[in-house]
């Protein structure tokens, strides 16, 4: 089912413009193109072209909790955002520690068809932080998983980190670490804690929970040889131990989330549990030393932690509601507002932290790939101008946890392209 | 005075001084044989608590009864979340029944906000969590101001509160409505019972923090001492009960170090031997049972001016 699509006028990066013809999945040619006979064509005038993005971190909730995302729902959230790949987070109902689990996410996200799902895989079995979950087999699986994550929990024994890490090197894997030490920051800890904290009388989780684990974790590392993979990272304290370890060589890498680049502590001041989310949103200091880290460097990618929930899952009292925050739809309109608009970064570097770089850790060897001849045809067209007014309502996720409602972000998502067939166009999914 | 009553933030220093000449025109009824006013006659108000307080529901239903208010009690303990249901769902089935005042006890901070940005009724607040508990706040201030002089005579008072304060709802509530009142607040705990960032407090006028009870008590004008709650001891927050009574507890040495007129206040229920000795809980000075007196009258208050303010 060939089909073939003329992009016309795009820049690239956010650099030179160029005609991009698509064409049997590949980018076929690139430059000054005229119209092939039944192409489509977009015209992609103002519009910079990205690699499509990938998300290393995306909770779907399928199987278990479909009314509050589903594989095709969180799909569709993703192509609208501009993503072509999402890593789907291990903790559903069941959990997804097995091969066959594994595959069932994978297969239906082909049959959704809208962006490559890959499931990771559980560390421990059922998330219980104890027995290695069978890694290998996830791995040998028609799923081939490669990222593993007890993610929604620490994996805070030592000894079961280090021989996780120790086992997924037979084949390349990496794990993705939720830094959470569970005897500093419980179970009911669900605000930063600070003097803000202490004034709503809310259990604070200090962000030296976070630290220490990752300073573990990145021993543990070096020791063993192995990736690690920090997700999630929300405090300078991370951003500190990172920069260190990565100095010595050791194989860490990190990701930040889009709100923990733009939201703070003080959004919580009226409980609302929109605002909740596990780590918490951290004060101005932090979020500075964020936005510095990924502009060098020293974190790798934006992963958006997108973590839908049903309306009655956050109609509770603050600490009793639902952790998590929705993200795939406005993962890029932040990144722009925040490290573009700024100066912080060009789009080239957004492409590195929002495709490129995340494919690498993740071990997608079609995803993330250049806009080059050749290259799977996995991209993403974006206005840099446009300005959107966020409105909940308007969103494709069955949920509606959506923080940035009422907002209003720079840049959009026009289109996307995956593996040559347009997902999104117009900003609007291609199909019903 | 707003709407609600979540958090002292809703009640000025102005409305505090209205609220406690009206609390002493409450108080004389309590005196007298028939204690019944008809002010919120037809009124409805529910006592929903999703967590047992037996002085603090009581003191409401009594305040609503004396004044022909038809008070209904709900425990809701546990019953929203072992059903599943959403709290905005347990509110607004309860809210739907006609209901004019929601007195809510619950042990999440902000769930009393919460709840009044979906219901229309009147909400206040009986205690959230380890967040605000005003109307002891109010009655605490209403009482040490009948003991040190009248009204106004909280201004320029040294006032020690002493204990539990991470978890201590009382204490956060205290520290904003003395010192609005005038009062300066110096609190004493341990360092692992000290909320976090509590030291940034004291950047406002009329707050200071302490780890050292005897240093503070001679000067005091007046001493609120919380209560402990068993279970931190086993969560590491101080070594022993001994070890607490001896560096915090109001013992009757340290009663000692207090002048005969310093009133001491207890929110209840006490543990008596721990955070107070029975000599301190028992002395001529302790304002313990004024303090539950009190609370009624600041309640009838409350109710007074939330609900009959306008007409009346
Ligand atoms: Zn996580």
């Amino acid at each position: 089912m060939s089909e073939t699509t003329l992009v016309k006028g795009a820049s690239l990066y956010g650099d030179r413009t160029a005609d991009l013809l698509l064409r049997d999945g590949v980018i076929a040619e690139i430059g000054s193109i005229s119209t092939p006979d039944g192409a489509r064509i977009v015209d992609a005038d103002g519009l910079i072209a990205l690699p499509g993005l990938v998300d290393l971190h995306t909770h779907l909730r399928e199987p278990g909790r479909e009314d509050a995302e589903t594989i095709l729902t969180g799909s569709r959230a993703a192509a609208v955002g501009g993503y072509t790949a999402v890593l789907a987070m291990a903790n559903t109902s069941p959990v997804t520690d097995t091969a066959e689990a594994a595959e069932r996410v994978h297969d239906l996200g082909r049959a959704a068809g809208l962006v490559d799902v890959h499931p990771v895989g559980a560390v421990t079995g059922g998330l219980g932080g104890e027995e290695l979950a069978e890694l290998g087999l996830m791995h040998r699986s028609r799923a081939r998983v490669s990222v593993f994550s007890d993610d929604g929990r620490c994996v805070a024994d030592a000894r079961v980190m280090r021989r996780a890490l120790e086992y997924v090197k037979a084949f390349g894997g990496v794990v993705s670490q939720h830094a959470q030490d569970p005897s500093l920051a419980g179970p009911t800890s669900c605000c930063h804690e600070g003097e803000l904290s202490g004034r709503l009388g809310l259990p604070g989780w200090p962000g030296i929970a976070e630290e220490v684990v990752v300073a573990r974790d990145v021993m543990l590392a070096r020791h063993t040889g192995s990736r690690v993979h920090v997700a999630h990272a929300s405090t300078a304290g991370t951003v500190e131990v990172l920069r260190w370890a990565k100095s010595l060589g050791i194989e860490v890498t990190a990701e930040v989330t889009p709100h923990h680049l733009l939201l703070t502590t003080d959004l919580l001041a009226g409980y609302d549990p929109t605002y909740k989310v596990n780590p918490p949103l951290r004060p101005q200091e932090d979020v500075d030393a964020l936005r510095a880290a990924l502009a060098d460097g020293t974190i790798d990618a934006v992963a958006t932690d997108h973590a839908p929930h049903a309306r009655h899952d956050k109609e509770h009292a603050f600490v009793d509601a639902a952790f998590g925050m929705l993200g795939l739809e406005t993962a890029l309109p932040v990144v722009a507002s925040v490290m573009v608009s700024s100066g912080l970064m060009t789009w080239a570097e957004v492409a590195r932290v929002m495709s490129s770089t995340p494919a690498a850790i993740a071990g997608l060897g079609s995803q993330g790939r250049p806009l080059e001849v050749g290259q799977p045809a996995n991209l993403v067209l974006v206005d840099p101008a446009a300005t959107l007014v966020v409105d909940r309502e308007r969103s494709v996720s069955l949920s509606r946890n959506n923080p940035w409602h009422g907002r209003t972000l720079g840049a959009s998502v026009v289109a996307t392209f995956l593996r040559g067939r347009p997902t999104v166009l117009g900003g609007e999914l291609t199909e019903p | 005075m707003r709407k609600h009553l979540l958090s002292i933030d809703d009640v000025s220093a102005d409305d505090a001084v209205t609220l406690f000449a009206t609390a002493a025109e409450m108080h004389d009824v309590q005196s007298r044989q028939v204690k019944k006013l008809p002010a919120l006659r037809g009124r409805t108000i529910i006592n929903l608590f999703f967590e047992d307080s037996t002085r603090t529901r009581s003191s409401f239903e009594i305040a609503g009864k004396w004044l022909s208010a038809d008070t209904i009690n709900i425990a809701a303990k546990g019953s929203s979340a072992s059903k599943g249901e959403s709290l905005r769902d347990t509110v607004l089935t309860i809210a739907a029944m006609g209901v004019d005042a929601l007195v809510m006890r619950h042990p999440a901070s902000g769930a009393a906000l919460q709840v009044s940005q979906w219901i229309d009724a009147a909400v206040i607040n009986a205690g959230d969590g380890t967040h605000e508990h005003p109307t002891q706040a109010l009655l605490d201030a209403y009482t040490l101001q009948r003991r040190l002089g009248g009204p106004g005579s909280l201004e320029g008072k040294r006032i020690a509160i002493v204990g539990d304060l991470t978890h201590s709802r009382v204490f956060r509530s205290n520290v904003l409505l003395l010192t609005k009142l005038g009062a300066s607040v110096t609190v004493v705990a341990p360092p692992t019972l000290m909320p976090s960032g509590v030291g940034s407090w004291s950047r406002e006028a009329g707050f200071a923090t302490s780890y050292d009870l005897d240093e503070v008590l001679p000067t005091a004008d007046a001493v609120m001492m919380l209560r402990v709650q068993r279970e931190r001891m086993t969560g590491g927050y101080f070594p022993s009960a001994r070890e607490y009574t001896v560096g915090y507890g109001l013992t009757r040495d340290r009663l000692r170090l207090l002048g005969p007129d310093v009133p001491i206040c207890h929110p209840g229920p006490m543990n008596r031997g721990l955070e107070i000795a029975a000599d301190a809980a028992d002395a001529a000075q302790s304002a313990v049972l004024e303090q539950v007196s009190a609370g009624v009258a600041i309640r009838m208050a409350i109710l007074y001016h939330l609900l009959a303010g306008d007409e009346a």
